[in-house]
Order: structure tokens, then sequence, then C-alpha cells
């Protein structure tokens, strides 16, 4: 033997599943959600896509680079984030905009606490809630086929002056995508779609998707919206929120049964706003309140160590 | 087929096992010089009996110790005591050892006696011939068995678990040992049941080794009654490792969790490898201590692997050289399975009691990864048998902050890597882990010793 032996603590295989592999996935599970937007809302969309993601990984780039730090754009954590925040914007969106909503997710969010795995909130999320408190009015234009027109949430609302004349769309049109809103909100079907593919490639668990959605159609039948729970479920951001940003690793608990307890509480504050707040949506802020008690509800579901039982067990002689 | 429970968490990395699954037991001759550590085992090092120059015969017993936890070492060739003094061992750290020089006569010079009716045979005698045999947990642990078959009075030994799951990836020894020896293994297991008469004698093994399981099932049938009146049952197992670790095995084959801070026999338990019962059924029955054992020779940086039934203190080159030497340059040298196993710095060290395998890997399957940030993904804590986090145990082990460490329950940490093994930021895990529970001893002894010395000068006050 010519080389020297390398001698490493155990164990020595590593699974095939690393971060970048990971971040793959979760871009290809959002593929399907995004030809939805780019097919309903027009060719707009890839531009905006396009612009987030290349400014998220160029932001992240660059203030690493200032920061001293090392650069790691390739774990693609970057692009997801641009991909999301993008899902997350009207594909009319003035293109500055979304770079400044990028920059605002990548550095304050992300990097100021410490960069991946150490942000509090989902940065995709808290740039388009920054985004809507700056430009409501930029972020809030729909269209449809050319034509603005009301989400249907926002139908349900009868915020817009002339939700007395508009029908609700009807649940195909919500299933498969064919009515105004975010980019990659609209096509539950395809939403759906991705979540099963990161369901089966073992990325997430159901328990946060399924508790998050479940509960908000629960309480839509309880507080009596007259959507329907079906409806309640395939509009706004839920299916979008639930699958993809809810289970975001970092800003979601660890334990599965924190998992149940965080994704009841989106769930309940989902409805809540869209019942008795202001917004006609309630996605983003439901999950961004959430995600800012994920430590304590870490600290409170921390599994049963093997072999401790609350009481002393005996194993009797027989 | 009776179905046993599952235990939470663990991981299913390649099995690697087909490598070697095939490929009968050969009996290796030693070549050069043997060398025999002192400390083979769990407990207190021997102290050599004999001197430079000196003849041994095989089987003749050259290294012991007063001390109760403690197992002695047995000449495993006859020959001339060529050396006694420091050498490189397994862990890469120099030790004690007595180095013999073979006269490849291997005249027999063992100090038991063949006890066929092992019926008539007292307890204490049977446990005896057991320690002065030099017999350890064969699987890796190394624990003396003469320790194991002594429980405290009062603990009630209701199963007797045979341990031939052999979970760890490229292993086959134990798969091979059951394939071509059943009867010994079978031997034993009564030898124990005697010990224990109103133990249940459990065989467990992982079904990825159908043969195995079948194997042993034919000889079981028929078999005369242990004294508990219940038949020895096989027992198959799901396949995910670390399925062969004591807690999880005990867990599903009885249902127990075994308590942090205690033993298996608190929960009635013992549980033998398969390797050491064939031991106990070879020093009982035929009056033959330890002196070889089977050593899955594998990796994909091995020419031709095989299994191979070596005498103690054979250098592992000779080893190597059996299995056709290198077909690339290895990146690492295991002493052991991929999972747990301790890896070499050199070819020159002997094979001991505890060396089930010798893995040669290349950089492909053995990588060095670099670190990134944890990203929460929970995968460390999906697989984490023993119910932790590893994830902070690893923040809190970086930061030295031993208090939290513990709190969190740390020093249950079994170091099975399954964390590791999953971790998608390459975090090394278990090896922080290993550094927690290191500095929670030193900690803990450092109160200690504040606490005695301020009693010391409370008293002359």
């Amino acid at each position: 033997m010519s080389r020297l032996l390398v001698v490493a603590s155990s164990p020595h295989i590593r699974s095939e599943m690393d971060t970048a592999r990971i971040m793959s996935w979760v871009l290809i599970a959002l593929a399907p959600a995004g030809l939805a937007g780019v097919f309903f809302l027009g060719a707009r969309s890839i531009l905006v896509a396009a612009v987030c993601v290349i400014s998220c990984v160029v932001v992240e780039a660059v203030w690493q680079k200032l920061s001293k730090q090392k650069i790691t754009v390739s774990d693609l954590s970057a692009a997801v984030t641009g991909l999301l925040l993008a899902y997350n914007v009207p594909p009319t969106i003035p293109l500055w905009m979304v770079v400044c909503g990028s920059a605002f997710a990548m550095i304050i969010v992300k990097h100021f606490f410490g960069g991946l795995g150490q942000n509090i909130v989902n940065p995709a999320l808290a740039g388009r809630v920054m985004m809507l408190i700056c430009w409501p009015v930029a972020m809030t234009t729909w269209t449809l086929h050319g034509v603005s027109g009301p989400t249907p949430l926002a139908l349900l609302k009868g915020v817009d002056g002339i939700s007395g004349a508009t029908a609700l769309p009807s649940l195909m049109d919500v299933l498969i995508g064919n009515t105004g809103g975010c980019i990659g909100e609209i096509s539950a079907l395809a939403l759906l779609l991705g979540g099963g593919v990161l369901f089966f490639k073992g990325i997430i668990s159901w328990r946060i998707p399924v508790t998050y959605i479940a509960t908000v159609a629960a309480m839509s039948a309880v507080f009596g919206r007259s959507g329907g729970p079906l409806f309640e479920i395939m509009t706004g951001g839920l299916m979008l929120g639930a699958i993809f940003m809810a289970t975001d690793y970092t800003t979601s608990p660890m334990t599965p049964k924190g998992q149940f307890i965080f994704a009841f509480g989106c769930g309940l504050l989902t409805a809540l706003i869209r019942t008795f707040g202001g917004y006609p949506e309630g996605v983003s802020y439901s999950i961004l309140i959430m995600n800012t008690i994920v430590p304590i509800i870490d600290r409170m579901t921390a599994p049963r160590i093997f072999g401790e039982f609350r009481e002393a067990k005996k194993y009797g002689s027989k | 087929m009776f179905q046993s429970l599952t235990f939470r968490g663990g991981v299913h990395p390649p099995g690697s096992k087909e490598i070697t699954a095939n490929k009968e037991i050969e009996a290796l001759h030693p070549r050069g010089d043997l060398v025999y550590p002192m400390s083979q085992h769990i407990g207190a090092p021997c102290v050599s009996l004999v001197k430079k120059g000196d003849k041994v015969l095989s089987g003749q017993k050259i290294a012991d110790s007063e001390a109760f936890v403690s197992a002695p070492v047995l000449s495993s060739v006859s020959g001339t005591v060529k050396d006694i003094g420091m050498r490189m061992t397994i862990p890469g750290s120099f030790e004690p050892c007595v180095i013999v020089e073979n006269d490849g006569l291997f005249k027999c010079g063992s100090a038991l006696s063949p006890h066929e009716d092992f019926h008539l045979l007292e307890p204490k005698e049977c446990v005896k011939i057991i320690r002065e045999a030099g017999i350890v947990g064969m699987g890796g642990a190394t624990f003396p068995t003469h320790v194991k078959l002594s429980p405290p009075p009062g603990k009630n030994i209701r199963w007797v678990i045979v341990n031939g799951v052999e979970c760890e990836p490229f292993l086959n020894c134990d798969n091979r040992l059951m394939l071509e020896r059943p009867e010994p293994i079978l031997g034993g297991l009564e030898i124990c049941l005697r010990l224990f008469p109103e133990a249940e004698g459990v065989i467990a093994i992982e079904a990825n080794k159908p043969e195995a399981i079948e194997r042993m099932q034919k000889e079981n049938f028929g078999r005369e009654l242990p004294p508990s009146g219940k038949s020895i049952r096989i027992m198959p197992h799901e396949v995910k490792y670390p399925q062969g670790a004591e807690k999880m095995l005990i867990y599903t084959v009885t249902g127990r969790e075994i308590p942090p801070g205690t033993l298996p026999a608190d929960v009635g338990c013992l549980v033998l490898n398969v390797q050491t019962l064939f031991h106990i059924w070879m020093a009982v029955i035929e009056g033959i201590p330890v002196m070889e054992r089977i050593v899955s020779v594998t990796g994909d940086a091995v020419a031709k692997p095989g299994n191979f039934l070596v005498p103690l203190g054979i250098s592992v080159r000779e080893l190597i050289d059996a299995a056709g030497g290198f077909t690339e340059e290895p990146a690492k040298l295991l002493s052991g399975g991929p999972m747990m196993g301790l890896s070499m710095r050199s070819l020159d060290v002997p094979v001991t009691k505890g060396t089930s395998g010798i893995l040669a890997l290349t950089a492909r399957s053995a990588p060095q990864l670099e670190e990134s940030n944890c990203i929460r993904c929970a995968r460390c804590v999906d697989a984490c048998p023993m119910g932790l986090v590893p994830s902070s145990l690893d923040r809190a082990a970086r930061l030295r902050d031993y208090v939290e460490f513990e709190a969190m329950g740390g020093m249950n940490c079994i170091e099975c890597g399954s964390c590791t093994y999953r971790c998608p930021a390459r975090r090394y895990l278990t090896q922080t882990c290993r550094n927690g529970k290191a500095g929670v001893t030193v900690a803990r002894k450092r109160a200690e010793e504040v606490k005695k010395t301020a009693e010391r000068t409370g008293e002359t006050k």
C-alpha cells in the first residue's frame, strides 16, 4: 500500500441522500405546479420564476462572499427559496419587486440568523409577506386569461366590489387551477402530484400536510364557510403552503408529535384568519406564526428515550 | 412462524452480504509469529504467565488476571515465546502483548478436559470451564461470558437469547457458522439453559438469512426439551439495522425495554452471540478453549473475499493475503462492520477475540464527506433506536455543554451510527455524541473529586 489509510470514527458508510439531492427533489416536485401556473396565467410566470431563482442564488453567493463565508449555493436551498417565492407572487408583479423580496428573504430572514438550517421563519414566506405589506396592490392584482379578477377566496370574502355579480369558480376549475392567483398556488392537482413525489421519495412525511389540510377542512365546516370544505382546501395557498412551506425542515418541528401540533396550529390559524380576519387568505401568516413557536414545540415533544417510562416499570419475575 | 415486534427507528443500509454469503469457512494456517494482546476483552487486562524463551503449547493459558471481569488469553499454536512487549493492536494503540513463534506442530496443551456428559456438571464448574477457556462475547463486544453467566442473586433469567442477527452489512461469519455448524450452537445453548433452568431459549436470526433459519430449524427439530420444558424457538427478525444491538434484540424478543443504567439480567434476559455459544460447546464438551474464530474478510477493495477460520493472534496482513490481496488501494481498513467497526491504520496488527470481520473499502464506498449545516430534517430523530434527538446532542457536545448533553439523555447513545448514516448534511453525529459522552464522564469524575476534596478538608477543620 502506498497511500495512508484513513482512520475515522464509525459509521463508515453513508446513505445516498444529501442536502443537494433533497433540494433537487423539491425542485422536481414543484415543477407540475409551475407548469400549471404558466399554462393558466401566461408565459410571464416563467420570467418571474427565473428572476426569483437567479436573484436568490446570486444574493446568497454575494452575501457569503462579502461576509467571508463558504459559498454554499450548490446545495440548491437558495434556488428552492427562490422558486417558492415566485410561486407566492402574481405573474404580473414588477420584476424589481421580486428582486427586493428575494434579497429580503435571503439576507434578512436566512443569513442574519445564521444561514441554512438556522432561520426561524420560512424565508420565502417572510419574503412574500414583506412584499404584501410594501406593495399591496401589485401583490393582489390577479389576472386569468388576460382579464383581471378576484381570487376565489376573495370572492368568498366579498372583498371585491363586484363579488355579488361573479359566481364562484367550479370545483373542477380550482382543482386543475383554472382560476386567478399566485403562480404556484392555483392548481391543487399539480401540487398534490408534487406532494406525492416528495412523499414517495421519503423527503417529507404525511403528517404535516395531511393534518394541516384536514384541520382547515374541518374548521371550515365548523365555522360554516359558504364554499364548503373541499372548495376551501383547494383554493388560496393552502395546498402550496401545506405541502411545500409548512414542511420546510428548518422551520417545522423534528418530532412526530410536534409535527401534528404544528400542523394543527397552522390549520386552525388559517381557518380563523379566513373566516374572521381581514384577509381572504391566511396560509402565509399562519405558517409564519407557527414557525416562531417551533423551538418550544420541539422541546415539549422530545421523544421518549428507550427504556425510560414515566412510571418505573417493574418487570416481575413472573 | 412467530412474528416479532419491531423496534422504533433504525436504518436500512445496503446489506452487501452477497459478497461472502456463499463462501464456505476456510481454515487458515499462520505463517508468521502470533501476537496476543493482554486485553482482548472488556475488563481488567491480563498479566503474562510466561517469560521470553518459554515453550508454549496450543491451548495453554499464557496470560490471566485475578479480577472477576476479565478473561484469560490462550496460545493458539505451539512454539516459543519470542518476546513480551508493546505491539500495535487494532485500535491503533500500542499495548502489551505476548509474541509466540509458531513451531508448526500444534501440540495440544489445553488444561481443559472434555465433558461428554455436561448434564452431570455442577453449574459452578461449568462457568469455571467457560472462564478458563477464555470465552468472551464473540460478536465484537468481548464482554467476559462467565460474568454474564453469573448474574447477581435475585435476578431471574427467563430468556437466553442467541444473537444470530448479524445486522452489520458485509459480515457473514455468524451466518456461515449457523449454516455449517448448527449443532454446537444448539448444544451450547442447551448448556446455558441447564444453568438457568427456568429460562426459555430463543435463537434470533435476521430474515435475510433464510438458509440459516431453515438449517437451525431443521437441527432443532425433535431435540430433547430443555429443563424449562419449552422447546428452543428459532425466531426470524425484521431486516433492520441495529436489530442485533442487545437492547433492540431483547425488546423484539420479549417486549421489554432495558431501563437506562440497568443490565439485561434486570429484565430477565441473557444475550449470547452464536460464536460464543459455539465456543461454550467446544470448551465444555471437547475441552478446547478459544484459540480461533471466524472472520469475514470482505469489502470492495478485496480480490477474493471469504470467510476464514483463523488462529487468534494471526496478523491481519495474512488474512488479506489469503483473500487475494487488494484489487485497488483501500481508503479504509476496518475491523468489524461498516456501521460500528474500528478503522485501522496498519495491516500489521493481530486478530483478537472480537474481530468479526476485516473490511477493505474503497473511497467510493467509504467516502470522507465534508460537513454542512444541519437542515433540521429530523432523519436522525427517525433513525435513532434509542429515542434521542442526535442533532441536539450534536450541538450540545460541540458547545461542550455537558450538562445539557446529559439532560437530553445523551448517555443512552449506543453509538450504532444510524443517525450519521442518514444525515443529509453529512454531519459526524455519532462522533460528536461519543465526545459528549466522554465529556460527561470526565465532568462526573471531576465533580466527584471536588466533593471528596471538600469532604476531606471539612474533616481536617
